[in-house]
C-alpha cells in the first residue's frame, strides 16, 4: 500500500500535483512577500510559518515523506516556536523604523532583488528545461525512510557523526551566551533589603490595588489617593491608564 | 509542468529572503530571511533529487536542517545578549566597531 503510494506520488508531475503546486506556489510567495513586508515581527513570523508549510507540502508530494514530516516538525515546530519565544522575550512591539539611514537602499534592494530572481530563473529553466526528471519510484523501492537511511548510514556516516559535534557545540554555546554571571558582590543581604525598603524615599507597604468603583472594576482604572488624586502605583505600566470621563462617572439616573 | 517550476519557485523564495535581508533592520526578522533562504535551498535540493532518481538531495536537505537547528540556537543567544546589554534588537544600532 505505502509503495502504491510512493509510487504514486513519484510519477511525473500529475494532475493532483500540478494543483496543488498551483494553489500551494503562489501562497507562499505571497506570504514570503508578507513576512518582508510585515512591520510587525510576529506577523513576520507567522507569514514564515505558512511558507514552511507550504514547504512541507511540496516535499510531500515530491515523494519526500521523511523531509516533509521533518520539515513540518523541525521548522514549523520547533526553529519557528523559538523564534516566537525570543519575539516575546525582546518586545513584541521591537518594529522597524522607517527611517532609511542609506538614502535608496530599500529600491536599490528591491531592483537587485528582481535581477538576481530573473537571472536565476531564466538560467535554471534554460538549463534544466530539457531534461527529464527520473523520478524517485526506484529510490523508493523499499520504503523511503529506509532509503534515506541507508545513505545516512553509509556513504554520509561521517557528515552524520560530525553533525553530533556540532549540535553538542551549540549546546554548549547557546548556555554560555545565555547564562549571566552574578558575582557574588551583587547578592543583597536582607537586613540590606529591609534597610532599603524603609528607607526615606521608598514607600514600605504593598501597592495599592486598581480601583473598584461603581462606574469601573477596569484593572486599568487606578484606584484613588484619599485626597482624590489617581494612584499611579495602582496599575500596571504596560496597561493605559483609563481614566473616568466626567460623563462616565457621573451618577447615572436609576428611573429610566 | 516539469519539476522545474519547483526550483523556479525556490529561486523566488531565495531572492525574496535575500531582499528581505537587505533591506529589514529587525535583527530577528533578518534571522527568518536568512532561515527562507535555507527552506528555498531546501526545496531545490529535493527537487533535484527527485529529478536525479536518487535520495542524495533528500539527505542532504535532512543535514540542512541540522545546521540550520543549530544555526538558529546560536544566533538568537546572541541576538539575546546583544538585546540584554543595549535594550534593542536593532542591526543599526549595533555599530560600536564602525568608529
Amino acid at each position: 500500500m505505502t509503495h502504491q503510494i510512493l509510487a504514486a506520488a513519484a510519477s511525473t508531475v500529475g494532475g493532483g500535483e500540478r494543483w496543488t503546486f498551483y494553489i500551494l506556489a503562489p501562497v507562499a510567495v505571497l506570504c514570503a512577500i508578507g513576512m518582508v513586508w510585515a512591520r510587525n515581527a510576529v506577523h513576520s513570523a507567522l507569514f514564515l510559518v505558512v511558507t514552511m508549510l507550504c514547504l512541507g507540502v511540496f516535499y510531500l508530494v515530491q515523494a519526500g515523506p521523511f523531509i516533509g514530516f521533518v520539515q513540518i516538525i523541525v521548522y514549523t515546530g520547533a526553529i519557528m516556536m523559538l523564534f516566537l519565544f525570543v519575539l516575546m522575550l525582546v518586545g513584541r512591539d521591537a518594529s522597524d523604523s522607517l527611517i532609511e539611514t542609506l538614502r535608496g537602499q530599500r529600491t536599490a534592494a528591491i531592483v537587485l532583488g528582481l535581477g538576481f530572481a530573473g537571472l536565476l530563473s531564466a538560467g535554471l529553466a534554460e538549463a534544466l528545461g530539457h531534461v527529464r526528471p527520473v523520478d524517485l519510484a526506484a529510490a523508493n523501492q523499499a520504503g523511503n525512510v529506509q532509503g534515506i537511511a541507508r545513505l545516512l548510514f553509509t556513504n554520509y556516516v561521517f557528515a552524520f557523526e560530525v553533525t553530533s559535534a556540532l549540535l553538542i557545540t551549540a549546546a554548549v554555546g547557546a548556555m554560555l551566551l545565555a547564562h549571566v554571571e552574578k558575582r557574588k558582590e551583587d547578592k543583597v543581604s536582607q537586613p540590606a533589603m529591609m534597610r532599603a525598603r524603609f528607607a526615606p524615599g521608598n514607600y514600605p507597604a504593598p501597592k495599592p490595588g486598581p480601583g473598584v468603583f461603581p462606574t469601573s472594576d477596569s484593572v486599568a482604572t487606578p484606584a484613588r489617593m484619599p485626597e482624590g488624586t489617581p494612584a499611579a502605583r495602582s496599575i500596571s505600566k504596560i496597561l493605559p491608564q483609563r481614566e473616568l470621563t466626567a460623563r462616565e462617572a457621573a451618577p447615572k439616573g436609576t428611573e429610566g | 509542468m516539469t519539476p522545474t517550476w519547483y526550483v523556479v519557485l525556490a529561486a523566488g523564495l531565495f531572492t525574496i529572503g535575500a531582499v528581505g535581508v537587505l533591506i529589514r533592520r529587525n535583527a530577528i526578522v533578518l534571522f527568518m530571511c536568512v532561515e527562507l533562504m535555507l527552506n528555498a535551498a531546501n526545496l531545490a535540493l529535493v527537487t533535484f533529487s527527485r529529478i536525479n532518481g536518487t535520495l542524495d538531495g533528500q539527505v542532504m536537505a535532512f543535514f540542512v536542517m541540522v545546521v540550520a537547528a543549530a544555526e538558529v540556537v546560536i544566533g538568537l543567544a546572541i541576538i539575546m545578549s546583544i538585546f540584554r546589554t543595549r535594550r534593542s534588537a536593532s542591526v543599526d544600532d549595533a555599530n560600536l566597531l564602525k568608529y
